[in-house]
């Protein structure tokens, strides 16, 4: 992609210019304003109920921009988090090894999601009907199994993200390790260009020699893997697990997605820019409160966020037509 | 999509495929009806049929409109949303702005149509694609009921406002004969009309409709804004069935609604689909839950059972669509 000359000033300049610049601007101007407005904003404990109360949102949304960009979407992810989370303690109130407690329901979750993309790559069902399907499976189930009850008595040591390594709170390690990693590979391993490839254009990507049922299949998986790790983090972080499904936590975790600059259309967008929006949309949900407003405004400015995230990405992909 | 001879008479090809799906699901309601009337007595009783009927008015006439979207190859996904807008609005209008209750119905119903000609006109003009337009309305919609009502209820609605939701027409509930007039129009308008036949050409080949001179934009802006219109229809029933307004009404309502129109065998690229098969996927579905319901399943279990029903039939058409496609 970098041409050789004018390489660097030209990435530098997608830096600055796109969809990541243009979130972490966001944020830092987000942090600036409020924290003028009202300084408790800024307050430790502030921006720690901001950072760990929400990292599970950021890495289910790497695993849902990996979906998107495949040119497929999961409203199930909601429904998967919320039955994992209660999996996971369940076990672990069982008595069962606490690292097993942790791991099961990532396992589980990528059988399910395998499921899923089964039916989407081979069985050809279009994934927005697949994942409501399961949506619905899911919901119900946990609902049967559960009768709603809340999960308490976690055993010690269960809490995994109430862990600080290096004084760093867990989620945040999840979150970012989890990111950069995601990047990486999808940046430079050849399954990672795939997921691209396929989403930007099926037919070329078949020509090239890339199976579109392998890829699809692939990302429900990596997909699964990350939705198991958010719900264990979700699981993990109050000493309650409420066994239901979290309201509306799709709907979050898409937006995160599709304001982190994926394209819906498929083919665009990145793991990063995804994270740095779920950041800049949970700092919008805490600061509505230092600043005055009533947080019944927040979903709101979140329906307005995306639909000036879509219209500005379709005003660029459209200069850029124009310019060649 | 299926078919892959153009010259094949695409018409009656189409509709033998539909007939084929809307058969099958005909076939699944007759043995669920019997199946669950043997399990309870109380299921198969005009009583319960009649509320069954109720219930179902507000996701039934969501799905006319949404047949008519997903045909065009598009996806309303706001629908939900703009119910609660809706009946917010009409709580609103009529308590906090002192409107007259007629008139503050007809400006609730007046915001539906705007909401959903507000999808429509980006999706059309600005190209934004409908499944990420509709769900950013989802948001914008819900967020703007919660704001307006800050989650306060309204309640206390005079006597005659009952009659849509409550009341009943020669032993019938009264919605329920709306919504069997506007399934009856909605069938003809698609079957036998321009407009209807505008509708699968735009979603077969959007680009050829276009090229043939419909007015692809304004067709689909339209569906839309209809779409947006029959949500606050549907809100005021709500409101008037269950006497007061919240802002959370209608959360999901377009997921029942999707997959009633899937079920019901309107494909989700497009192209093909009729008003017939959506009444027998809302029918489906309602009967299922109250039926499971009736014969102890608990509640939300029941949405099990759908999940499983709706993946299962796209999974059978598929493989009839594939045997006819070999043939």
């Amino acid at each position: 992609m970098a041409i050789a000359i004018g390489g660097r000033t030209r990435r530098l300049r997608r830096i600055v210019v796109g969809q990541e610049g243009v979130l972490l601007a966001a944020i830092v101007l987000l942090f600036l304003v409020v924290g003028a407005l009202n300084p408790r904003f800024l307050a430790e404990t502030n921006l720690q109920s901001i950072f760990l109360g929400n990292a599970y949102i950021a890495v289910a949304a790497i695993g849902m921009s990996m979906v998107i960009i495949s040119g497929n979407i999961d409203v199930s992810v909601g429904s998967l988090i919320g039955c994992m989370a209660t999996l996971s303690g369940s076990l672990a109130v069982a008595g069962w090894p606490i690292p097993l407690s942790w791991l099961v329901p990532i396992v589980a979750s990528m059988a399910i999601t395998s499921v899923m993309g089964f039916l989407v790559a081979y069985l050809r069902i279009p994934s927005i009907v697949a994942s409501l399907g399961m949506m619905s499976i899911l919901k119900g189930s946990l609902i049967i199994v559960t009768g709603g009850a809340w999960i308490s008595n976690l055993p010690d040591g269960y809490a995994l993200a109430q862990m600080r390594p290096l004084s760093v709170p867990m989620p945040v390690w999840f979150m970012v390790v989890l990111t950069a990693a995601a990047a990486a590979w999808m940046r430079y391993s050849a399954a990672g260009r795939a997921i691209y490839a396929v989403g930007g254009n099926a037919e070329a990507a078949r020509l090239a020699g890339i199976s579109r049922e392998r890829v699809v299949m692939m990302v429900f998986m990596v997909h699964g893997l990350f939705a198991g790790i958010a719900a264990v983090l979700f699981a993990t972080q109050l000493s309650v697990i409420q066994s239901t499904v979290p309201p509306n936590l799709e709907l979050t975790i898409i937006t995160a997605s599709v304001v982190g600059g994926v394209s819906i259309l498929g083919g665009t967008g990145t793991v990063v820019g995804s994270t740095l929006a779920a950041v800049l949309l949970a700092a919008i949900g805490s600061s509505l409160i230092f600043v005055n407003i009533s947080p019944y405004w927040l979903r709101a400015v979140q329906g307005v966020l995306i639909l000036a995230t879509v219209l500005a990405d379709l005003a660029r992909r459209r200069r850029q037509a124009a310019h060649r | 999509m299926a078919t892959a001879d153009p010259r094949a008479a695409m018409p009656g090809r189409l509709h033998g495929l539909m007939l084929r799906h809307e058969m099958v699901l005909a076939a699944i309601l007759v043995a669920a009806l019997f199946v669950l009337s043997l399990q309870t007595d109380r299921f198969l009783t005009t009583d319960n049929l009649l509320n069954q009927g109720r219930l179902m008015a507000e996701i039934g006439l969501i799905a006319l409109p949404m047949t008519y979207i997903i045909i065009t190859a598009g996806i309303d996904l706001s629908v939900g949303s703009i119910m609660g807008l809706c009946a917010i609005m009409l709580g609103y209008g009529w308590k906090n702005l002192g409107l007259p209750l007629e008139l503050s119905i007809a400006l609730s119903l007046l915001i539906g149509t705007i909401a959903g000609a507000v999808n429509g006109w980006f999706i059309t003009r600005v190209r934004v694609p409908p499944l990420i337009m509709t769900l950013a309305t989802l948001a914008l919609y819900r967020g703007l009921a919660e704001g307006i009502s800050q989650a306060r209820s309204v309640r206390g609605y005079p006597d005659w406002f009952f009659v849509l939701g409550q009341g009943e027409l020669l032993g019938v509930p009264t919605q329920l004969w709306l919504l069997l007039v506007a399934t009856v129009v909605a069938a003809v308008v698609l079957a036998r009309t321009s407009f209807g036949r505008m509708l699968y050409a735009i979603g077969s080949n959007e680009t050829a409709a276009r090229f043939s001179g419909l007015p692809v934009d304004r067709c689909k802006i339209a569906i839309y804004a209809l779409s947006g219109f029959t949500a606050g229809l549907a809100a005021w029933i709500f409101v008037s069935r269950v006497s007061t307004t919240r802002s959370d009404m209608g959360t999901g309502v377009e997921l029942d609604v999707i997959a009633a129109v899937v079920l019901g065998g309107t494909s989700i690229f497009g192209g093909t689909g009729t008003i017939l098969g959506t009444a027998l996927g809302v029918v489906l579905v309602q009967l299922l839950k109250n039926g499971l319901a009736l014969t102890g399943v608990k509640g939300d279990a029941t949405i099990v059972v759908i999940g499983s029903v709706l993946i299962l039939s796209i999974l059978v058409s598929n493989w009839l669509r594939a045997r006819r496609g070999v043939d």
